[in-house]
């Protein structure tokens, strides 16, 4: 006769391994008085413009540095470093997305001490980013007008574990016929609450609430870091 | 297309607890998935049948419990489902709600063992 087989209770979360890291870094982050945030969008997006901007006018203020996901190039990286702050480029090869241990090996040995701000660039990829914690602080996913309205709502996930959404290209708003309120809409059905920020990097508008909702959180973590 | 790299580490959490147990071979590993992992259920599964072949446990199966997702409705002072992924509102009152109870989930949670003994019995 058979035996059936025995059921073993085992409980383990499959990313285990990753979030073991990430705890690790967040922890690390915090005690050295870091604020994270990543990016995360589809290929075209303007992840690079988006942040390169972004290096330019935070590097003013704080000590900031950008690690940069890409699966092939460093060309990413070397538009990033002309911003003038210290970019590293982390090339995936096949893997479509960072995982935390990247993030830690990438960081071995570079990290310059007093570092304030850091940004993380996802590689371009709106699906498999969304199951990595990298440790960051913000999550922050991007959307551009051209992309159309509903992108939030073929990828719920991505803008789920986001923290705030960015919709850029603002400048191409009417010569696409983006409609401004449905993409909102969408991004707070999928994710109710969500802070979004509108902004076009190429005529500058919207960058200063972006810098102050950055600021913002910055300061919000630090209060909590004393407790 | 992360799924290959996942059902890998699952295999790979299979082979350890059939290592704990002793002389056993794992039959089956149940999975609970949220919507909201990032994972889709189809692609994992073929992506597991895909990554167990040729290793030991190339007669493992993977049952995927799907998690349904639940908020905290603030409306209703209560945990809810949703109408969607897409329309994250309590299923009850409509309420828009944010707070995501489960839904995220990626876990093993069981695993069938048999002895080895019986595992070659049963070729």
């Amino acid at each position: 006769m058979k035996t059936l087989p025995r059921l073993v209770e085992v409980r383990q979360r499959v990313l285990k391994q990753n979030d073991l890291v990430a705890r690790e870094l967040r922890q690390r982050f915090l005690e050295g008085g870091i604020y994270v945030v990543s990016l995360v969008s589809s290929p075209g997006s303007g992840k690079t413009a988006f942040l390169e901007r972004t290096l330019a006018i935070a590097r003013e203020k704080y000590r900031t540095a950008a690690l940069v996901g890409d699966l092939a190039t460093d060309n990413d990286a070397v538009r990033l470093a002309r911003s003038g702050a210290p970019v590293k480029q982390i090339t995936t090869g096949t893997v479509c997305h960072l995982e935390a241990e990247m993030v830690k090996n990438a960081l071995e040995g570079w990290m310059e001490p007093g570092l304030e701000l850091l940004f993380v660039e996802n590689v371009g990829n709106l699906v498999c980013p969304s199951s990595y914690d990298l440790g960051e602080n913000l999550r922050l996913v991007m959307m551009s007008v051209t992309e159309g309205e509903d992108k939030p709502l073929k990828y719920p996930t991505i803008y789920n574990t986001a923290d705030v959404a960015v919709v850029t290209k603002m400048d191409l708003v009417r010569a696409v016929e983006f409609d401004v309120e449905a993409a909102h809409f969408n991004i707070r059905s999928v994710r109710p609450g969500m802070e979004i920020l509108d902004v076009s990097v190429k005529t500058g508008d919207g960058m200063d609430q972006w810098m102050e909702f950055l600021e913002a959180r910055m300061a919000e973590s630090r209060v909590e870091a004393k407790r | 297309m992360h799924e290959l790299s996942i059902a890998m580490i699952i295999l790979e959490a299979a082979e350890e607890e059939a290592e704990r147990q002793g002389d056993c071979r794992v039959t089956a590993v149940h999975l609970r998935l949220g919507p909201l992992s990032g994972v889709v259920k189809e692609a994992l599964a073929s992506a597991f049948e895909l990554a167990r072949e040729g290793t030991s446990l190339s007669d493992c199966e993977l049952r995927i419990e799907e998690v349904p997702i639940v908020v905290y409705c603030p409306r209703c002072g209560a945990e809810r489902k949703v109408v969607s992924m897409q329309n994250m509102r309590c299923a009850e009152c409509d309420e828009p709600a944010g707070e995501v109870v489960s839904g995220r989930e990626m876990e093993v949670c069981a695993m069938e063992i048999v002895e080895q003994k019986e595992a070659e019995a049963r070729k």
